[in-house]
């Protein structure tokens, strides 16, 4: 798992680490039920307080990304995963549905958009 | 986390210096900075905590009970590292153990023969011979080789090379990676704040702030721009501010109303050092 911290961006630097461990679980790079490193590993290694990281591991349990069982360390969660795929392709339905709205009063056609979409998908192989 | 020590309206006079109702707390697990200049209270406020020194006024509570009641039992839990090692020069590092080992009721000397081990120095060495560096890395030794829950130490960056703190902070993280907590003061040019999770900052015998380190940096920011972009107003957005004929460099604590008020200014993350510099001085 990669973890940037930006000191230019202005997210607070626990939801920039909270944003990235979150992504690296809807992308499968953490599986579930992997451990997480504990708090202070965490915090050592990026250099930030202990406290920031009990910060992350609590807001990303409250939401159902990790479980934490005491004395034992912090799990990506079983249970949610299903949900969480399902809402974050939720999420594209509506962006996509938002793209064909603003295409349709443009009167770009069913072609033109898919063209487009097929540009996006070759720009990001390369 | 719990908090593991708390101090609460601390007062001394000592001569002309007064330290004045000073309060904090330390959370368990965690590595708090205690940070100010020279003759700030920082050397003053840790001999009131070790009884060295009488208080004038003023609680200090460690795992909820009250020091007084329990001194034996409660530096029996602690480790200390004095900013001047109280060595005896002309002994044996193996001498002078023995000494202090004698002290403690939990001493655990294979654990001591590790970390001497693990800082790479030898038992039959003399004291007078170990550079600066060794001394503190000894001076640690002792500190940590009876299972302290709480390390104090008093400056102990000072006069070290950056290799010798290099070290010195990873001792550190190891140290608090089994949920021990560790107190340490520092001149503001310390680069040992970076390991910190809490920053203490006294000024002129009071506490300024005691703040999650990375709250601090979240909080504040470095501001640069064109100084056409000063006026009145926006000055007042700003704890300190330099001007020189290419631009201006300032630190607020305010970015929202920077953006807001100001255009083309770049805004990074300050460093603890310039943070506590802006609350110094003014």
């Amino acid at each position: 798992m990669k973890i940037i911290i930006s000191n230019t961006s202005d997210p607070p630097i626990y939801q920039q680490i909270k944003n990235q461990i979150k992504d690296a679980i809807i992308h499968g790079e953490l599986k579930e039920g992997e451990m997480l490193p504990s708090i202070r590993a965490l915090a050592n290694d990026l250099r930030v307080s202990v406290l920031t990281t009990r910060r992350v591991y609590d807001e990303l349990e409250s939401e159902g990304f990790i479980t934490t069982k005491a004395g034992k360390g912090s799990f990506v969660a079983k249970e949610n995963f299903e949900l969480l795929l399902e809402s974050k392709r939720h999420m594209v339905e509506v962006k996509l549905t938002e793209a064909w709205e603003t295409a349709r009063s443009l009167g770009i056609s069913k072609d033109e958009l898919y063209a487009m979409m097929d540009l996006l998908f070759e720009e990001g192989e390369e | 986390m719990k908090p593991i020590l708390e101090v609460n309206g601390l007062t001394k006079q000592l001569g002309n210096f007064q330290l004045k109702d000073v309060s904090f707390s330390l959370t368990e697990g965690c590595i708090t900075g205690f940070i100010g200049v020279n003759g700030a209270g920082k050397t003053t406020t840790i001999k009131l905590l070790l009884g060295l020194i009488q208080k004038d006024a003023g609680e200090i509570h460690f795992f909820g009970e009250n020091v007084q009641s329990k001194e034996r039992e409660f530096k029996s839990r602690l480790g200390i590292v004095l900013d001047e090692g109280y060595f005896y020069e002309g002994l044996t590092l193996l001498e002078m153990k023995n000494i202090v080992a004698a002290a403690y009721s939990h001493w655990d000397n294979s654990l001591f023969n590790r970390n001497i081990e693990r800082f790479g120095l030898s038992l039959n060495q003399k004291i007078e011979t170990l550079s600066k560096g060794m001394r503190m890395k000894y001076a640690i030794a002792l500190a940590i080789s009876h299972h302290a829950d709480l390390l104090i130490m008093d400056e102990p960056a000072s006069g070290l090379d950056p290799q010798v703190r290099m070290e010195l902070r990873d001792i550190l993280l190891e140290y608090v990676a089994d949920g021990k907590s560790v107190f340490l003061s520092s001149h503001i040019t310390s680069d040992l704040d970076k390991v910190a999770d809490t920053i203490i900052l006294i000024d002129n015998g009071q506490i300024v702030f005691s703040e999650e380190k990375d709250i601090l940096l979240d909080q504040h920011g470095l501001v640069k721009g064109d100084t056409k972009e000063l006026n009145d107003q926006t000055r007042n957005l700003f704890l300190t501010l330099q001007e020189t004929e290419y631009g201006f460099s300032g630190l607020t604590k305010d970015k929202a109303s920077v953006r807001q008020q100001m255009n083309n200014t770049l805004i990074e993350r300050p460093s603890i050092e310039d943070i506590m510099l802006s609350y110094i001085g003014r």
